[in-house]
């Protein structure tokens, strides 16, 4: 196997809590050497001097459509944009047609993230049959079957007493509960956050507490259980709040934020884009600071996309009828290097909350260039200036609020297992 | 000043709500000939596109046209191929096909006129989109306590009811106060919109404590059907605490009028007597609604004739 290296770059590697210019050689695979100075007369040799070489990025969090919705998404147009957005691996939601509730749809979803993705995939399986919040999945096959963790995502477990078998049946799977904590009661027919904007704009408000109230509820009945909850997408400074508090207290929870509840508010709304209609909401400027603030200080342990793929048909129609959701994949990068420029995230820290912890909740492999760790890996210019357009994006959805901006911070190279799967030259490279 | 489109009051400044209020007195007058009709919209073709049925705003306008000389066609999804299932941008291209001089918009989400104001070269005008704006009815409702009181600067205006709901309320919020009155509204809690003091106003729970030195009372209409039993416990407790009759007109100053965008239900936001008698000028109100709605056709859509560009304020 040929072998590669990766000259001059500034490593970032958080699980060596390394920051510094060095070389990394690539070798069968894997990472074969890191070191300030390598000799290696047969690799072939990639420039990196200017740009940060970090472990790939894990999403904790996305939609890849596939099966049922392919028309939105697939597993091979899904893992395409993942890696040109410098994710090597994704966990994909189970809220596809049928749901993925059943071993044989995690094994489907794994064959394909095989054969068609050059990320990649990992499954996450539905919580409860059909995702109804009545009768928990086979949590035991489903995890021998490859899924890494648990989710009704949108579809919230309403029912306190069936939340609690779930989250307690769930120590046996080892694995993470993944919660989309909104009351679905509170929320009503909320569709923006409730405030100053929902009431200026006339559109029905979601209240942030809709949020606080099911993180109270699931961190108590985590505590209860013992169980690994993990609080998808965080938007509010009362779940914050709360979240921060629990750890405090020893309850064994993790949390995500998205790169839009970290970067945009509900004053995005304001024009009515529905690009910009997301669940949980785009919340007000405090909840987003304090989701900042709270990513810095670590109480939100990881950065996840919630990509989340609708066809162009589905969100041209009224803000109330249109799916929550947006495309994050190829944008997230240079998204969420706002936090560094704005000087509160060290670049170390920033990859950290991309890579190294998402891989660490899901208790998979990735976020380290420690020698002998997979060649996941991320080339990246965090100055490069470009203008997104998702229709020359490899989603097969459009559905993003950064359509025609310019943004700063660009992926220029991924590998995958020791293999260029993308580079911003020549595009994705993966037959 | 604005540009060709009117979707919301918010969009607007005083110079511009000034300029409306005087065309549109110049069209009242046209309403009291004996041939209430003027050729200033011949050839020209206005569409009512009514998603949300209102009989008495679309007809408002198709007069207010029809007096202007336009051809009105009224073009409702109950009548047409426009369905939920059409996406926005289908109904812009569909109309803007036929070429229209302006589209009347009515829809019961807020942001569809704006969305298909986007996509279209016709100007727009926003005949109410959800709990969003309703930018005629406060024209015309400024117009009328204009008419009354003879100013709006330095004037207490109380809104009560369902605010959370209301479009009127907004887009009244948005006029009353750019005009330089005070504004307040009232309701029950539960209709009080979130962070409503963001807009500039006032809110009470109290009906006497929001009526009081108030010089203008309007009341906003009751969803009966939809609301009763979730955002109030009952018609009977509503028209107890915040249906208006002349016993609680006289919290507010002697000379009060009272307003009220109809329908009325009767007996429940407002008293039969209040519904129909001074100081209530609800048939004022519909009376300058037809010739407050002339005005804006002619601004927005009888501009220059041949060769023309599109008119704006
Ligand atoms: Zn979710």
């Amino acid at each position: 196997m040929n072998r590669i290296l990766l000259r001059g770059g500034r490593l970032l590697d958080p699980a060596g809590e390394r920051d510094g210019p060095g070389d990394v050689l690539i070798e069968n695979g894997r990472i074969a050497a890191v070191d300030a100075d390598i000799r290696a007369d047969d690799a072939e040799v990639i420039d990196a001097a200017g740009r940060w070489v970090a472990p790939g990025f894990v999403d904790l969090h996305t939609h890849l459509r596939e099966p049922g919705h392919e028309y939105k998404e697939d597993i091979a147009s899904g893992g395409r944009a993942a890696v040109a957005g410098g994710f090597t691996a994704v966990a994909c939601m189970a809220n596809t047609n049928p749901v993925n509730d059943d071993p044989s749809v995690t094994d489907y979803i794994l064959d394909r993230g095989h054969q068609d993705s050059p990320a990649r995939v990992y499954p996450i399986a539905a919580a409860t049959r059909g995702l109804r919040g009545e009768i928990m999945t086979e949590m035991d096959a489903l995890v021998r079957a490859g899924a890494v963790a648990f989710s009704d995502d949108g579809a919230t477990i309403m029912d306190s007493g069936v939340m609690r078998r779930v989250l307690e049946y769930s120590r046996l799977a080892g694995v993470p509960i993944v919660v989309h904590a909104e009351d679905r009661t509170l929320v009503g027919n909320g569709v923006v956050n409730e405030g100053a904007v929902s009431t200026r704009i006339g559109l029905p408000g979601n209240p942030a507490i809709a949020e606080a109230v099911m993180v109270a509820r699931d961190l108590m009945l985590a505590e209860l259980t013992g169980a690994h909850l993990h609080v998808a997408h965080v938007s509010t400074a009362g779940a914050v709040d709360l979240i921060r508090a629990a750890r405090g207290r020893g309850v064994h929870v993790t949390a995500e934020v998205t790169p839009h509840h970290l970067v945009l508010t509900d004053e995005a709304t304001a024009g009515y884009d529905t690009n910009t209609k997301v669940a949980p909401p785009l919340r007000s400027l405090a909840d987003r600071n304090a989701c900042r603030a709270a990513l810095c200080e670590g109480t939100l342990d990881a950065i996840a996309t919630d990509h989340a793929p609708h066809a162009e048909h589905e969100k041209d129609v009224e803000f109330t009828a249109a799916p929550p959701g947006l495309i994050g994949f190829e944008t997230a990068f240079a998204v969420v290097l706002d936090l560094v420029r704005s000087g509160e995230l060290e670049p170390l820290e920033l990859v950290r909350r991309l890579s190294t912890e998402p891989a660490r909740i899901l208790g998979q492999l990735g976020g380290s260039l420690a020698v002998d760790a997979p060649a996941d890996v991320v080339v990246l210019d965090p100055a490069a200036e470009w203008t997104y357009d998702p229709a020359k994006g490899y989603s097969k959805s459009r559905n993003s609020p950064w359509s025609g901006k310019t943004l700063t911070g660009r992926v220029i190279a991924t590998f995958v297992a020791g293999r260029l799967v993308y580079s911003e030259e020549r595009g994705v490279l993966f037959p | 000043m604005i540009g060709r489109d009117l979707l919301g009051i918010e969009d607007l400044d005083r110079g511009d709500i000034e300029r409306i209020l005087e065309t549109a007195e110049h069209m009242l007058e046209v309403g009291r000939r004996e041939v209430k009709k003027v050729p200033t919209l011949r050839g020209r073709t206005i569409v009512n596109l009514f998603f949300e049925p209102s009989t008495r705003t679309s007809t408002s306008f198709e007069i207010a046209g029809k007096r202007l000389s336009a051809d009105v066609v009224n073009f409702s999804p109950a009548s047409s191929s426009i369905s939920k299932h059409e996406s926005i941008l289908d109904t812009a291209r569909t109309l803007d096909a036929m070429d229209p001089d302006a589209v009347i918009v009515r829809h019961g989400v807020a942001g569809v006129p704006k969305r298909i104001a986007d996509r279209l070269k016709a100007p727009v005008i926003n005949a109410g989109d959800g709990a969003h704006e309703h930018p005629t009815q406060a024209l015309l409702d400024l117009m009328t306590v204009m008419q009354a009181k003879g100013r709006i600067d330095g004037l207490s205006v109380a809104i009560v009811g369902d605010v959370v709901h209301s479009r009127v309320a907004r887009s009244n919020i948005f006029g009353f106060l750019k005009m330089g009155a005070e504004v307040r509204v009232a309701g029950p809690p539960t209709m009080i919109p979130a962070a409503v003091e963001t807009l500039g106003v006032k809110a009470y729970t109290s009906l006497s404590e929001a009526l009081a030195g108030a010089d203008v009372v309007m009341m906003l209409r009751i969803q009966l059907e939809r609301l009763a039993g979730s955002l109030f416990p009952s018609v009977r407790e509503y028209t107890a605490t915040f249906g208006l009759d002349r016993e609680k007109l006289r919290y507010a100053r002697e000379d009060a009028i009272v307003m009220h965008p109809g329908p009325v239900n009767r007996g429940v936001e407002l008293s039969h007597d209040l519904a129909d008698e001074r100081p209530s000028v609800i048939l004022d109100q519909v009376r300058n609604g037809v010739a407050l709605r002339m005005a804006v056709l002619y601004l927005l859509a009888g501009q220059p004739l041949a060769g023309e560009r599109r008119g704006s304020w």
